[in-house]
Order: C-alpha cells, then sequence, then structure tokens
C-alpha cells in the first residue's frame, strides 16, 4: 500500500518512512497536496511544537489537502505532535487541525518530558492497536492531547496521572508514542494501521 | 508508569564502533549500526552514540551513520561528541538522531540549548554534563568550569534541556558504582529525566541510581565485552523489584 508521509520542512521522516516499509508499506514523503488528499493512507509525524508545525501545514497548501481526504473518508493516521495536530488549541500556542475536538495541554507530571517505554492499556476493542493491551511503546513529549470526548481513547498509559496514548474514530487515528521506534510492538501498530486503512 | 531505561553506550570514531583506554591505543570493534541492532534485539531501552573523535571535518562519516541508524533501528538513539554549535546539533537531528546531546557548546552558549528546543523540541535536547566532584568539566575532563553540575543543570532545563546526560568522570571506567550523591541532587534540582552515566559495574549499581532519582543509567564496558549481558542485567533488575522492559 501507497502511505505519503506529508511533508511541512521540518521533520526528519526518514525513520518513520522505513518504519512502514518494513511493514511492508511503500511509504513516501511529499507536499504535494494532491498526492496528500488521494493517497490510501496519510501520516503525519511532526517534531516540535504545534505552532511550527500548523504554520508549516498551512504555509505548503497541505491543511485543506488533510481536511478534504478526511472529509471523503480517506484515513489519516498522526504520530506524536502529529496526533496533537488533529485536536484544537494547544497550551504550548498555536491551534492544531480542529478534526478532534479537545486541547492540547502541558503534562503535569514529576519528570517532564514523559520519555521513555510506557504500557499501554485499552478501553476498548481498537483495530489500531490489536493485541497491544499492555504492550510497551516509545514516549518521547511534553505536551498531550485532551480529548473532549473520552471515547476517543484507543489507549491510554500513566505517567502522573492517565494519558491518552492513541485516539481513533471513523477515517482518524492518532498515536502521542512512535511506533517507529518501539521495537517489535510498534511494528505490530503499523501492521494494524495498514490493515485498517485497508478497511477503511 | 514509564519504566527505568538502560543505555548502552557506544564510542565512535570516524563511523567505527571503537574502544580504548583513555582514548589511547584504539581498537575497531565494528560496525555501529550492526552493533546497536543487537543491542536492540537484546532488549536496550535506548543507545547512545558517542563521537568520540568529533570535529567538524570529521563529521561526514557520523552523519552517514546517524542517516543508517534512523533507517535501521526500531529504538531510539541519541548522538553526541563535539556538538560544536547550532549548525551542527541540527544536522544531526536532521539526519534522523532521535536526540542530540551537547556539552561544552551549550555551557559556552546555553542559547544553543532554547534554539535546538525551539525547533526540534525540548525532546529531542540532551545537555551531558561531566562532573568532578560536583565542578561542571569540558574536554574530556580537562576544563574545569567553575560551574556547580547543580546549578548548570538547573539552568540548562530552564533554558530548554530535555534530560540531562550526567557523568561522574570520578566514577567513570571505575566499574564501583554511579556517583550516587551528584546524581540525587541533580535529580531533585530538575524536572526532567536524568541520566546517570559512570561507574556501572553490576545491576545492583544500576538499582542504586534509580533509587538516586535518575530515570535511566548508561552502561558500556560490561557489556561491550559480552552483548549478552544487556538481558541478564535487565532480568537481575526486575528481581531487585525495578519497573524494567523485558
Amino acid at each position: 500500500m501507497r502511505v505519503v508521509l506529508a511533508d511541512y520542512g521540518a521533520g526528519n521522516l526518514r525513520s518513520v518512512c522505513s518504519a512502514f516499509a518494513r511493514a511492508g508499506a511503500e511509504p513516501f514523503v511529499s507536499l504535494d497536496p494532491d498526492e496528500v488528499r488521494e493517497a490510501p493512507l496519510a501520516v503525519i509525524a511532526g517534531v516540535g511544537h504545534v505552532e511550527s508545525a500548523a504554520r508549516g501545514f498551512e504555509r505548503s497548501g497541505l491543511t485543506e489537502a488533510l481536511r478534504e481526504r478526511v472529509a471523503a473518508g480517506r484515513p489519516l493516521l498522526g504520530i506524536c505532535v502529529g496526533m496533537q495536530l488533529l485536536f484544537e488549541e494547544s497550551e504550548e500556542g498555536g491551534r492544531g487541525l480542529g478534526l478532534l475536538p479537545g486541547p492540547v495541554r502541558r503534562l503535569r507530571a514529576e519528570r517532564v518530558p514523559h520519555m521513555g517505554w510506557n504500557a499501554l492499556a485499552l478501553p476498548r476493542r481498537s483495530a489500531l492497536l490489536d493485541g497491544l493491551d499492555g504492550a510497551d511503546v516509545y514516549f518521547a513529549h511534553s505536551y498531550a492531547a485532551e480529548p473532549a470526548e473520552p471515547e476517543l481513547a484507543a489507549a491510554t498509559v500513566e505517567h502522573g496521572g492517565r494519558i491518552v496514548a492513541a485516539v481513533e474514530r471513523g477515517p482518524l487515528a492518532g498515536v502521542q508514542f512512535h511506533p517507529e521506534r518501539s521495537g517489535p510492538a510498534g511494528a505490530r501498530v503499523l501492521e494494524n494501521v495498514l490493515a485498517w486503512s485497508r478497511s477503511a | 508508569m514509564v519504566k527505568k531505561r538502560v543505555i548502552p553506550c557506544l564510542d565512535v570514531a570516524r563511523g567505527r564502533v571503537v574502544k580504548g583506554v583513555r582514548f589511547e591505543s584504539l581498537r575497531d570493534m565494528g560496525d555501529p549500526v550492526e552493533l546497536a541492532l543487537r543491542y536492540s534485539e537484546l532488549a536496550a531501552d535506548e543507545l547512545v552514540f558517542l563521537d568520540i573523535t568529533a570535529t567538524l571535518e570529521s563529521r561526514g562519516p557520523t552523519l552517514a551513520l546517524v542517516e543508517r541508524a534512523a533507517e535501521e533501528l526500531s529504538i531510539p538513539f541519541t548522538v553526541g561528541g563535539g556538538v560544536s554549535g547550532l549548525g551542527d546539533a541540527r544536522a544531526l537531528l536532521r539526519a534522523g538522531a532521535d536526540k542530540v546531546a551537547v556539552n561544552r557548546a551549550a555551557v559556552d552558549d546555553p542559547r544553543l540549548l532554547t534554539a535546538l528546543a525551539d525547533e526540534f523540541g525540548s525532546q529531542a535536547v540532551v545537555c551531558a554534563i561531566d562532573s568532578r566532584a560536583g565542578e561542571v568539566v569540558t574536554h574530556a575532563g580537562r576544563n574545569p568550569r567553575g560551574l556547580e553540575a547543580v546549578v548548570w543543570a538547573r539552568e540548562a532545563v530552564a533554558r530548554g534541556a530535555g534530560e540531562i546526560l550526567l557523568t561522574s568522570i570520578d566514577a567513570d571506567g571505575t566499574r564501583q558504582g554511579y556517583d550516587l550523591d551528584l546524581t540525587r541532587a541533580v535529580a531533585q534540582a530538575v524536572e526532567t529525566p536524568v541520566v546517570a552515566s559512570g561507574g556501572a559495574g553490576e545491576a545492583g549499581h544500576l538499582a542504586e541510581a534509580f533509587a538516586a532519582g535518575a530515570e535511566a543509567a548508561i552502561i558500556a564496558s560490561i557489556v561491550h565485552e559480552r552483548p549478552e549481558r544487556l538481558t541478564e542485567l535487565k532480568a537481575e533488575l526486575k528481581e531487585l523489584g525495578w519497573n524494567v522492559r523485558t
């Protein structure tokens, strides 16, 4: 399956790209709005801040393409800051795409950033995270989305309170952790993502 | 609960893993990515590549190595050693390093940490601090900087560092355990994770570092001799009651 990694010119997408290739997909990096709108699966994997990433997508003309693909029911996966971008206002400054309801807030924990391996808890059945209840995956973030509708959460972790680690609704999915840096568990997530987008 | 991390550190010179005594008589230990993949199979939580000969001119092989590591590894890795400034750090992160460790360049100009955090996020910015008797030293321990490690750690975090990689020059290479007083003082002074480095000889030493407040611990010589030791160490830590990934 062709997987487009939407590139707004900031992140390094090499590791995400090769993780999808290992999972059997044909990933490619693009800033062409047509490709970002039409590919069978699109992935946004920002680094840094919601604000700079949102501005980058706006500047590249990809914001509209991402909205259109979601409106057409084509699957979109956000990774880390990419998941935060699916949401609304960020305490860090800036605003996400507003495709899912809720703010992005700074973590309130003894240690921030939340850095390292943490075990997923699954509050419900999820195509994205099939077989991953209790699996350790890798996190590296200081902010996290707080979905306004609790049923959006497909996985949570504990770090100074509950953090939403993954969301899933219709053609939208997001993971706050890094599947491309989460060993065999991360590879399983990406295989699930590919299966999920085939059936979407 | 986030797991305590065990992190092998590989010394790299001109794109190869080397081993030597105090930077002399370096011995070629092989390809960094191959060794890294082996550690990854043995449940290493992260890796650190320390470029021990890094100068601007010698950075080429390291960048090629970082690109390959980013493609082939499925665990996170930090690159450090001789990072001279913003351009250098940016090149390593853009090549695919998950984090960059800056040491002397950050002491010389702490604004570097802010610039990197603004561009890549704090989670990508590690401030490496070498300490002797509680004082910050640079240039592989040769230059005392007249600055307390605890004070510098606090400032580094305020400036944007997302992690402190804390090496005790006193304990380094002794295999007698980490510098626990130093680790405890810095871990109490900052809200970011602190990675203890220098002195690991056995699982009990890592357990002590975790008890002192470290979120992670660096190991080097004890696993380079026999990589399988890594899996044993983690099993031993689990038996000691620590929440580690196996």
